[in-house]
Parts: structure tokens; sequence; C-alpha cells
């Protein structure tokens, strides 16, 4: 997918991760913030890369701040980050712009 | 005919979450409602609806649940979002739809229409899926009997009080008189039709004797449950629709007796100097089977 534009989905409330994508400069840049980076660092790189493999992402921003989400947490932010940051509006959505669950969104 | 088990399942308790705060979906469980209503309508805000659908899928895919029902509440059907609603609904595989709003058989229809496009797009059964409708205005509770009716996907009706106070020009008195009429129209239909009946919120959390009264006013007039909006109501709401010791063995006393005399080809007796006869039998039943599913029957029946 395509980064368009600069977007953030998520809060920095317990239990929950802000992610925000923007457009890249030709690769993919991911900063990762957390208040249990020591513990599971490697573990929410690797679900937050895999769910950008997945949505195809290749030129992108990525900038998380994780407040201890859960696995399916970080998936469905970064999901919201990057299909809003993509020109997925919930107008385009409900118009018919169907969203691929069990597709690229796993 | 649909043949799933969670259609007359147990449901004491329905407590609202909101889909899109990961820090009450992660493990609600643990309080042991019955029915959890993961929430994508009026508690989720309207800039937000997308970012709700996202959460609520990997929440339906991956989280243990530990068997407590996985109702979701869709936006209602005059808004644009309750199609997509829908398809994230069946992709996740949740096991109950509320619709909102429902004020007619053909809200109902139109769910499940659409219900069958996203069940064939997914790969889900036809029946696997339930559905329950909220009915939250005048027009609503006036059509209960035909709602109850629309499909045997509906499991069942719930009052949705807030809305439909403003709807009668009225407010939410903690009388109770303003739902009288709603109430035993709705009671009725559902039994009318076999289906199960729920009641609205209870928002004062503080008053908990006043929880503990409408919950039994309502267990009286015949409803199967409440919805509930925070853990601490869990254990009053399931108090009150449990049946006690004493009940449950009355009520095998009736059966039993029942079943006796009618062999010997005595239609009424005594039981501990009460009259009975054949018209006690069903609520007899009714209570031994809430004491099962209730998991606290230990009798032979």
């Amino acid at each position: 997918m395509d980064v368009i534009k600069s977007s953030v989905a998520g809060t920095l409330e317990s239990s929950d991760a802000q992610v925000t994508v923007e457009p890249g400069s030709g690769a993919l840049e991911l900063n990762i913030e957390s208040s249990v980076i020591n513990q599971f660092g490697r573990q929410i790189r690797a679900t937050v890369m895999e769910t950008l493999d997945r949505l195809d992402v290749k030129n992108a921003k990525v900038t998380i701040v994780d407040k201890g989400a859960l696995s399916c947490t970080l998936k469905a932010r970064v999901e919201g980050a990057v299909f809003r940051a993509s020109g997925y509006t919930e107008d385009d959505i409900c118009a018919g712009k169907k969203l691929p669950w069990g597709g690229a969104i796993r | 005919m649909i043949n799933n088990p969670n259609l007359n399942r147990l449901r004491r308790s329905m407590m609202f979450l909101n889909a899109q705060k990961p820090g009450l979906i992660k493990d609600p469980y643990i309080y042991k409602p019955d029915s959890i209503m993961l929430d994508l309508e009026d508690a989720v805000a309207e800039n937000q609806k997308d970012a709700a659908r996202y959460s609520l899928y990997h929440a339906l895919k991956e989280i243990d649940y530990h068997g407590v029902e996985r109702v979701v509440r869709i936006n209602g059907l005059e808004t644009a979002h309750w199609k997509e609603d829908i398809r994230v609904c069946v992709a996740g595989h949740c096991d109950s739809i509320r619709i909102s709003k429902c004020e007619s058989a053909a809200d109902v229809i139109a769910v499940e229409e659409e219900m069958k496009k996203a069940e064939e797009e997914f790969g889900v059964p036809h029946g696997e899926i339930l559905i329950m409708a909220a009915l939250e205005s005048t027009k609503g509770v006036l059509n209960a009997l035909e709602i109850c009716q629309a499909s045997p996907l509906l499991f069942g009706i719930a009052l949705s009080g807030g809305d439909y106070t403003k709807d009668l020009q009225t407010t939410i008195s903690g009388t109770g008189v303003e739902f009288a009429w709603a109430r035993g129209q709705m009671i009725n239909a559902a039994r009318c039709a076999g289906k199960q009946c729920f009641d609205t919120v209870f928002t004062n959390l503080d008053d908990m004797e006043g929880f503990r009264r409408e919950t039994e006013m309502i267990k009286m007039m015949g409803f199967d449950g409440k919805s509930i909006v925070n853990p601490r109501q869990i254990a009053v709401c399931h108090e009150v629709f449990t049946p006690t010791e004493k009940q449950i063995i009355q009520a095998e006393k009736i059966v039993k007796e029942v079943d006796e005399k009618k062999a010997m080809g005595i239609g009424v007796f005594t039981v501990d100097g009460k009259m009975i006869d054949i018209a006690f039998y069903p609520g007899a039943k009714r209570t031994i089977e809430l004491a099962k599913a209730a998991g606290v029957y230990e009798g032979d029946l």
C-alpha cells in the first residue's frame, strides 16, 4: 500500500499503542518507544514488521508509542494508521471500498 | 430451522464494552458475565469507527473469551457504517450481532441479508452467527412481535431505555413507570414468539440496592437477563437470575410428582400444602433448566 499522507491510530492509554504512519523517503523506517521495551521490544518489532509486510508497506516512516499493548492491539493500530494513511477514510469504506478482512488484515 | 445451541443459552448478564478500548476488551471474561457486547455504536466516537473495527477483528480472532458469548453491537441501519460492521463481525466470527435502533421486521431481514453476503464471502456457515435486536423507539417497541418473528436467527430482544425515554419525551425516573408498558409489551411479544427478552441498563453504579430491586422486578416480569455497564453489577444480576436451593427443591418435587401422578391418572394434588396441577409443570421444568445452565443443579432430573 502507498502511504500518501500522515495518519495516526490508537491512544496513549494503558494497554494501547499510538501508531503514526508518514510518507517515507524511499525505505521503511521504524521507531518504537515502549514502557516494556526491554522485555518485549523484539516481539513488538516483529509484530509490527509482519503487519507492515502483510499490508505491503515498503516506503514509510512508522512511529510506535506502546503502552503495553497486546499483539492484537498492535496489529489493529498499525492497520488503522496504514489504511488511513493510504486514503481509506470511513466515508470510502462506507461507500463500498471493502477492507480485506482475513486477507491482508489477519 | 436453525440448529444453534446458542439460541437458548443462559444470558443473565450482558455487559457492554467499547470495542475501541484495548484495556476493556483484553480480559473481561475474568468477571464471568454470560455475554459481552462489544460496542461499535454509541461508545465509539464518529471519527474512530474505522479504528474500532480493526480492534474488534483481532480481538475476535485472537482473544480467548473462555466461553463468554461475544455479541457485537453494530451501528444502526440509519447510518452508513452498518454494512462494513457486519462484514467484520462475520469475518471475525462473533457469536451474535446486536442490531441497534431496530424498528421493524424489515430491519432484521436487511441485517440477515447482509450477513448472508458476508457469510458467503468469508466462508462462514449460515446459522452460526445469531441476531438480537435492541428496541430503542416507540415504533420499535410497538413492532416487538413482528421483530421477534422476523428471523430464525434472532434469539431475543432488548430494551434500550435511554433512547426510548427520549422518544417518549420523558426521562428515566428510577421508579420504572416510564418503562412499564414497554417492558410488558416486549416480554409478552418475546414469549409469544418463543424468544428471550432483556432489560435496559441501570447506570447509577453507586445505587446497588436500586439495581437489585430493578433486576428482581424484571425477573418477576419474566425477563431472561439484563444489559449491564459495569462488572460490579454481574454478581447481583446472577444472584437474582439463578434459582435458589429452595426453588430448585420445590421445582424437583413438582416435576417428579406431576410425572408420577399423571401415570396414576391424577390431575390435581398438593405438594407441601400447595395445590399443584399440570400448569405448574413448565415453570418447574424451566427452573431446573436454569439451575443446570447456571451450574448449580446437582439433582438427577
